[in-house]
């Protein structure tokens, strides 16, 4: 495979300055809405804050590449006095947690930076500035990425078996 | 499909154990908009005037706002509403926090309890499924620690609980529900929750909330954001710090307390230190508040930092939201170090941080006056900050005094007699008020005092300055932009308004002025209740993002309704008449209505008189404050009229 530039979109985190509101899962889930903005569910989000007021945990992860795996990460961290599970950083949807997934579904969300907008809008609402948007070029493996589609269908192969996928999706062709 | 509220109520009866999902009459969110709005039409029907607070037939109601969990920044207060053991009236104190979004989440407007539950139980709702459970184990534990306890109990992290202390589980007339970083403290919803047997109620929701019109409802929260960043960048000149911002009063934001150490008074509102505020003292209030705070800390979707994680070194972390650092600071003449540590204690009981300090202080000047004897405080340690801890134990248990004290400080008195009542000098309606007491009568606070129905003067105020501007071009500058006012002439108040002669206190703002601005204050409130909003984004700070401009479209397109101004002002006179006839219906007087005897040193009778009967004539009430047939057929609430009729309460 060959090297090209790519345009990498980021958010950065700095967790200093979150204030705990989860403006930003009410807001994503409303963007990602159908139609976009009739309804809102901080459950249906890309990006989900760990908030521990007591331990002064506040920490907003926002959904990465989905692992069709658990991996073997279950350490703590103590940072600065404040104890994070492995998990907590992580932001992939794998099968152990129940975050990153469509909670009707159960199916991966990825973070998409809102495609169209020009910054994702859960940094537009973060007044705390908690979260801001970066873009940086860098080189890169060229490699296809997965549609949303096929992220779906890859979880949904993980969990049933391909065959069993392949046969349903034969079946529902054969209904329709 | 309802749009901005879910539709439905749980409706759970305790003394039965049966719970409910009951689906409601769109009709009534159109009447009466929603959280206070309904609450208060729902105890109209289903609590007559008879029921004690402590009886299973008084309902406790916990209710989202109307806009509650839409994306309307700032739109997460939870509206607890019941008869309040402390007043024997309507009782709604206000919770900010994250349980309001995540019950309409769980698909519910309101949760109503009724009837009583015979052991110690909390209320589990996940969803579509509603549990009543054993909470025998939580006897006793504190009201932070119980949230904690209660998320693990379930597995559920992310549950919102509101839980009380032990002042709740003991009936302790200043009872609160503490939740997340906000609590329900007034009048003593937190006893009437302990009465029932609730310790807690936990809730975990992961439905959506839809609005009618996206698109315009999106536009109207993304102008709100954009307001509140350029009111950030313009705070109001010549106002002090505290009330130049948006939010509630920024006390865990800012060190300078000079204002409220020198104007309110210590004690149970007893002495005015007008020199106290030195640089020694602030440089060491300054850094006892940067030790003990970690963290500035907000509600559900708003940008504000009206709150703190406080971590006293050697004492368990808690959240402090407003005053609360400074009322026992105050109560007990010492200082900003015991203030942030006793309130840790107390914040676990589940105690009123406004009522609380006043009462240990009445106790304390009691004892000093010889009406309380040794046998009375019998084991009080004898030095002062001692004293206040083992008094706020003694109430909350009800042990010895503090069973008496645990009444607040106008049922105490009574009860203690021997000249008591002398003490007990700062209550209206029987609830302890701001230890603020000035010089001169102010017509508008005088209204708001005395015909509060929420009897607590910290959340009547806002949009009017508080005092005039002293140059017409400070003047001028303020109304430039005052884009909030429902009418030109609100600017004309203002600019006329002086410090001296013809246009000052307590003949300007003129009786007419005052009812008006009175009015448009307290409909501010009434449509903050009903939509679940924080006041500290509408009706309590100066130039708000919200306002009575914006508002309609809000309703509007959340709800898809038509909303307009004079449809918003109707249904909010309809909540503020109807909770007036629900307290009337109760018992309240026009002689109830009026500010502590000392509150202002020069007072001016006749004058006083002149703004009741202007504001009751303005409001369609009679010259005793009791809804008109006319004004309630106007607000198609005949059947108020007719209750009020029967009862020969209306002649």
């Amino acid at each position: 495979m060959s090297k090209v530039m790519k345009k990498i979109k980021t958010i950065k985190v700095d967790v200093d300055k979150c204030n705990g509101c989860r403006a930003c899962e009410l807001i994503c889930s409303a963007y990602h809405a159908e139609p976009r903005y009739s309804s809102n569910n901080p459950e249906r989000s890309r990006i989900r804050l760990i908030r521990k007021p007591i331990e002064d945990v506040f920490l907003p992860v926002y959904a990465g590449e989905y692992a069709p795996a658990e991996c073997m990460g279950r350490d703590k961290y103590v940072i600065e006095g404040k104890e994070y599970g492995e998990c907590d950083f992580c932001r992939a949807s794998c099968p152990s947690r129940d975050a990153f997934k469509e909670p009707d579904s159960g199916l991966p969300l990825k973070c998409d930076m809102c495609e169209d907008e020009e910054e994702p809008l859960c940094v537009m609402w973060c007044l705390a500035e908690a979260l801001t948007y970066e873009e940086r070029e860098e080189e890169v493996e060229e490699e296809v990425m997965l549609s949303e589609m096929e992220t779906g269908l890859k979880s949904l192969a993980d969990k049933y078996g391909l065959q069993n996928l392949v046969d349903s999706v034969a079946r529902m062709s054969q209904k329709e | 499909m309802r749009y901005a509220e879910t539709g439905y109520n749980l409706e759970i009866d305790l003394s039965r154990g049966n719970i409910e999902r009951v689906e409601t009459d769109p009709k009534l969110t159109e009447h009466h908009l929603g959280g206070l709005g309904t609450n208060a039409k729902i105890l109209w029907d289903r609590v007559p005037p008879e029921v004690e607070p402590f009886s299973p037939e008084n309902l406790l109601i916990f209710s989202a706002g109307l806009l509650g969990g839409t994306p309307a920044p700032g739109a997460n207060r939870t509206i607890v509403s019941t008869i309040s053991p402390q007043t024997q009236l309507m009782a709604y104190s206000m919770m900010g926090g994250f349980f309001a979004p995540e019950l309409k989440y769980a698909g519910y407007d309101k949760v109503i309890f009724r009837g009583k539950s015979p052991k110690l139980i909390y209320l589990w709702i996940h969803n579509d499924k509603v549990e009543i459970r054993d909470a025998s184990h939580l006897q006793g534990k504190g009201a932070v620690e119980t949230q904690e306890l209660i998320r693990q109990e379930l597995n559920e992290p992310k549950a919102q609980v509101a839980a009380i202390g032990l002042a709740g589980e003991n009936r302790v007339y200043m009872a609160s529900i503490e939740q997340g970083r906000s609590s329900a403290s007034r009048l003593g919803v937190g006893a009437v929750m302990g009465d029932k047997g609730i310790k807690a109620i936990a809730v975990r929701g992961s439905k959506d909330i839809n609005v009618a019109r996206p698109a315009e409802f999106m536009e109207l929260s993304n102008e709100v954001l954009e307001y509140i960043k350029a009111r950030e960048e313009k705070p109001i000149p010549g106002v002090m710090p505290i009330l130049a911002g948006l939010g509630s009063p920024q006390e865990m934001k800012i060190h300078d307390e000079k204002w409220h150490t020198e104007n309110f008074n210590w004690g149970n509102s007893r002495t005015r230190r007008r020199d106290y505020w030195t640089k020694d003292v602030e440089e060491k209030w300054r850094k006892t508040q940067d030790n003990v705070r970690t963290r500035l800390i907000s509600c559900y979707n708003c940008p504000m930092k009206c709150g703190a994680t406080i971590s006293v070194p050697g004492i368990a972390t808690y959240m402090m939201k407003c005053f609360s650092k400074l009322t026992y600071t105050m109560a007990a003449y010492s200082d900003l170090d015991f203030g942030f540590k006793i309130a840790q204690r107390a914040t676990e009981y589940g105690v009123d941080g406004f009522s609380t300090p006043q009462v240990m202080a009445f106790a304390v000047e009691l004892q000093e006056a010889g009406i309380l004897t040794e046998e009375d405080m019998a084991g009080c340690p004898s030095d002062n900050e001692g004293r206040f801890y083992w008094l706020l134990d003694r109430i909350v248990r009800r042990e010895g005094i503090g069973d008496v004290l645990a009444n607040g400080t106008y049922w105490a008195a009574q009860q203690i007699g021997k000249g008591a009542e002398e003490y007990a000098h700062n209550n209206i309606k029987k609830h302890e008020q701001l230890p603020l007491k000035l010089g001169m009568l102010n017509p508008v606070y005088f209204l708001m005092y005395s015909t509060g129905e929420k009897i607590n003067i910290t959340q009547i105020e806002g949009q009017f300055p508080q005092a005039p501007f002293p140059t017409m071009e400070e003047r001028e500058e303020f109304v430039k932009d005052w884009i909030q006012v429902p009418d030109e002439k609100f600017k004309d108040y203002l600019l006329k308004w002086d410090f001296r002669g013809e246009y000052s206190n307590p003949y300007y703002p003129t009786v007419e002025a005052s009812v008006d601005i009175v009015d448009w204050q307290e409909k501010m409130h009434y449509i903050d209740d009903a939509l679940g909003m924080c006041a500290g984004l509408s009706s309590f700070p100066l130039k708000p993002p919200y306002h009575i401009h914006n508002y309609p479209a809000f309703i509007s397109a959340a709800l898809g309704v038509d909303m307009d101004e004079d449809g918003l002002s109707l249904a909010t006179k309809r909540n503020r008449t109807l909770i007036r006839a629900f307290n009337v219906r109760r018992g309240l007087t026009r002689a109830d209505e009026k500010p502590p005897e000392n509150h202002w040193k020069k007072r001016f009778p006749e004058l006083e008189a002149e703004l009741l009967d202007a504001y009751y004539k303005f409001k369609g009430w009679d010259n005793q404050g009791v809804p008109t047939r006319e004004s309630l057929e106007e607000l198609d609430m005949a059947y108020v009229a007719e209750d009020l009729e029967q009862r020969g309460i209306i002649k």
